[in-house]
């Protein structure tokens, strides 16, 4: 059917036709080739505007149609579903930007309306050229993965459950609870961490639609929204979980007790090689660390031939002969909850951590301050309470020289709540801060940076650029950027407010999901402002620190948003999936190969029988790399062809 | 020469380059009209051939955006496009184009400025350089 073209030039009221004449194009707009019929109108995207088109489709048969109005990421959308619903299909349609790339950004009449011309022959070319195309449908498993326990994996796993969907909940540690098991407090409000995860444990733990797994990390992911496939491979505890009852007498007998140093207590104390990492760890049921047992290392522990373990446990719940596990799980769904690490402050020499034991990280005091810490919430450091304690902020965060330049968000809040616990614990410390600027992030922070100043915190404006040793003391040098002199103050504890980096296996995750990361190295979403949870592969959302630093509040948030949107998909059972896709021309193709390797989504495969490449249609993203490799253009990005392309080139130039 | 007006095509992704350009747009930031936009998903997807057929054509420059090195929308889309026009440029050489007519730059979607910044400077450039010698080649 030869082509029959409508072109629609919009006004947008005075916001192109001030800058462009838009008659003129129209009288242009006629002679190319194909118009049957030209238009201008004062908003094209208004209800009397679409009747235009319409009736032209009907009157003039119609069967392509070109609106030159705005940016088609404004009303692509409108205008497509406009011809649709008078049988054109709608990727025979095509917009010409004349207002954000023309009338907005010139304004000579002249050359805008020149402008617009070309920009209306370019589209009418295309538009000539553009093949008929149908959006699929996939059917979604309905199931969820969520990679990581911590507080905002636990979240997003509960709401999907609630709603009725099997959730599949992966955790490399042997138990759920992430960072939020190890604080001590929350700010603003200084409630017990420990209470409010305990809660979600439980509840998550207990849920018929949560199944956990715990100690185990994904090796593969294959598929497509609404059909993923999973291979999770899951480490043995050598503690069968349904004898283990927790009484730690396998724990006392280890040879290595109070040895190993204590991960949970960020190696504040140490446990023996067979360990549950905290009281309220889910599942209850110990663990055998296989880097340092004696047994799985050397094959003999103990005087005789039963380790001391063994033999200590009354249920006989220990068993050395579990081995590693490979599962597999079926799902229509990704949440990608797999947290942060925290900035390794030796790579700040100056400020003696590692150097000075009572130069500690943020997360160490946690566990100073936690009841079921190691000193059991007193702040003893060296075997003495500190009658002077100094808080340093942006410790690896706003920090090019170790390249990190963005902000981690939490910490001012974190060191207002520490320098509080430190007033509680110990009223005559006497508590200085010193900050680069105070962000007060979450809802209540500043009121909460008032009350700290209030109880007597003293917040010194400044940069600290040394710390060393006198006598038992630690004297803190920095430049107080207020006073406009450098300053020493004398320290007892120095607690550094160590930053949020990127988990060292988010590249691994990134990896095998195929996600991108922005530029601090976190996970990046789809869209900073209007797609904050989603990522560019349909299907997989974010929650929670993998995306970017956040506090307990807005992990929850995102965590419930990702939930949300995942359920979209689950409660539909079913998806829409890119209509722009590669196809391939059997006749052309010779099966070389080079395309696979230029596609980032394995959406590629050789028929090893026909020699030919074949498209994944659904896993296929659209964005042509595939079609530029080919030697021979057997395969080409539909919508967006050589022939597409080269006769917008020649109208344009 | 001096009314001499290059015309430059400019070949951009979606994601990133093209909605800066629309980001100039809504934030009334004036340009040269000289640019004429190309829209493809992704600076991965720009094919070689096209920037030849501009400069035979007779385009005096070709502009090529897309996301920051590590901001692709499909990964490395871009870095697909950095590769393909270093070794596009070495080949227009030996075909007796000027390879600095050829620009690639990195626009991300929140960088209007910058799109009419490199615009500008780009027109500037041209006119300088003065017209593509292929547009008088096509005259004849």
């Amino acid at each position: 059917m030869p082509a029959r073209i409508g072109v629609y030039i919009c006004h947008c009221g005075i916001n192109i036709a001030a800058t462009v004449d838009v008659e003129e194009v129209v009288r242009f707009a006629q002679t190319l080739p194909n118009v049957v019929v030209a238009r201008h109108y004062t908003y094209m995207c208004s209800d009397p505007g679409q009747a235009l088109i319409k009736q032209d489709i009907e009157e003039y048969k119609l069967n392509r149609v070109v609106v030159a109005s705005c940016s088609p990421r404004m009303h692509e959308p409108t205008f497509r579903s406009v011809v649709a619903e008078k049988g054109v299909n709608p990727y025979q349609f095509e917009m010409a930007n004349i207002r954000e790339q023309n009338s907005w950004v010139h304004s000579d009449v002249q050359a805008a309306t020149q402008k617009a011309k070309e920009l209306v022959a370019a589209a009418v070319a295309k538009v000539a050229l553009l093949e008929p195309l149908e959006e699929r449908e996939v059917e979604i498993t309905p199931a969820a993965l969520v990679i990581g326990g911590g507080i905002a994996g636990l979240t997003a796993a509960l709401d999907i459950a609630e709603a009725g969907y099997k959730v599949y909940l992966v955790e490399k540690e042997p138990t759920v609870g992430g960072r939020m098991a190890q604080l001590s407090r929350t700010f603003p409000a200084m409630e017990d961490a420990r209470h409010l995860l305990a809660e979600r444990i439980k509840q998550a733990s207990s849920h018929p639609n949560i199944e956990i797994l715990t100690s185990s990390t994904l090796r593969e992911i294959e598929g497509y929204i609404g059909n993923f496939k999973a291979t999770i491979l899951r480490r043995p505890r050598y503690v069968r979980a349904d004898r283990c009852t927790a009484c730690g007498k396998c724990a006392e007998a280890c040879v290595l007790a109070g040895q190993i140093p204590d991960e949970f207590n960020a190696g504040l104390s140490r446990r023996s090689a067979i360990y549950l990492p905290f009281a309220e760890a889910y599942p209850p049921v110990y663990t055998v660390d296989p880097q340092n047992c004696l047994y799985l290392k050397e094959g003999k522990c103990g005087e005789g031939d039963t380790p001391p373990c063994v033999a200590a446990c009354p249920e006989g719940a220990i068993d050395f002969s579990q081995k590693e596990e490979e599962l597999e799980r079926k799902f229509g769904v990704i949440i990608v909850a797999t947290g942060f690490d925290l900035f390794d402050a030796r790579l700040k020499p100056e400020l003696g951590y590692g150097r000075y034991p009572n130069v500690i990280t943020a997360l160490e005091f946690e566990r100073l301050a936690s009841p079921d810490g190691p000193t059991g919430g007193e702040i003893i450091v060296n075997g003495k309470k500190p009658q002077s304690v100094v808080f340093i902020h942006c410790v690896g965060s706003r920090d090019k020289t170790v390249g990190n330049p963005y902000c981690s968000r939490i910490c001012c809040m974190f060191t207002a709540k520490q320098a509080l616990l430190v007033k509680e614990k110990l009223p005559e410390a006497k508590v200085t801060v010193f900050y680069m600027d105070v962000r007060s992030f979450t809802k209540g922070g500043e009121e909460f940076y008032d009350r700290a100043r209030g109880e007597g915190v003293l917040y010194r404006r400044g940069s600290v650029s040394e710390i060393y040793r006198k006598g038992d003391k630690l004297i803190v040098r920095a430049d107080d950027t207020l006073l406009g002199r450098p300053v020493e103050v004398e320290a007892d504890l120095v607690v550094l407010a160590t930053g949020l980096v990127p988990r060292k296996e988010t590249e691994d995750v990134a990896l095998l999901l195929k996600l991108a990361r922005s530029a601090d190295g976190f996970l990046a979403e789809a869209h900073p402002k209007l797609r904050p949870v989603d990522t560019a592969s349909d299907g997989i959302f974010l929650a929670g620190t993998c995306q970017g630093p956040k506090d307990i509040a807005d992990s929850v948030a995102q965590a419930r948003a990702a939930a949300s949107s995942a359920l979209m998909y689950l409660i539909q059972g079913k998806a829409k999936v890119e209509a722009v896709t590669s196809k391939v021309d059997p006749e052309i193709c010779s099966g070389c190969g080079l395309c696979e390797a230029a596609c980032a989504f394995g959406a590629l495969k050789l028929d090893p029988k026909r020699k030919v490449m074949t498209v994944n249609a659904v896993l296929c993203k659209g964005c042509g790399a595939c079609a530029v490799a080919c030697p021979s253009k057997a395969i080409q990005l539909s919508h967006f062809t050589p022939a597409q392309t080269m006769v917008m080139v020649e109208a344009l130039v | 020469m001096n009314d001499f007006e290059p015309k430059i095509i400019a070949f951009v992704c979606n994601w990133c380059t093209y909605a800066g350009a629309d980001l100039a747009g809504t934030s009334r930031i004036q340009y040269p009209p000289n640019v004429r936009i190309v829209r493809l998903m992704c600076s991965g997807g720009i094919d070689p051939i096209y920037v030849l057929k501009a400069l035979l054509q007779g385009a005096d420059g070709v502009l090529i955006g897309g996301c920051h090195p590590g901001d692709c929308h499909y990964q490395s889309g871009n870095f697909k496009a950095r590769r393909r026009v270093a070794i596009l440029k070495k080949s227009l050489e030996r075909l007796g184009l000027d390879p600095d007519r050829v620009w690639l730059r990195w626009i991300s979607a929140s960088e209007g400025q910058l799109f009419a910044d490199t615009v500008t400077e780009f027109v500037k450039f041209l006119k300088e350089k003065g017209p593509n010698p292929f547009k008088t080649l096509q005259a004849l």
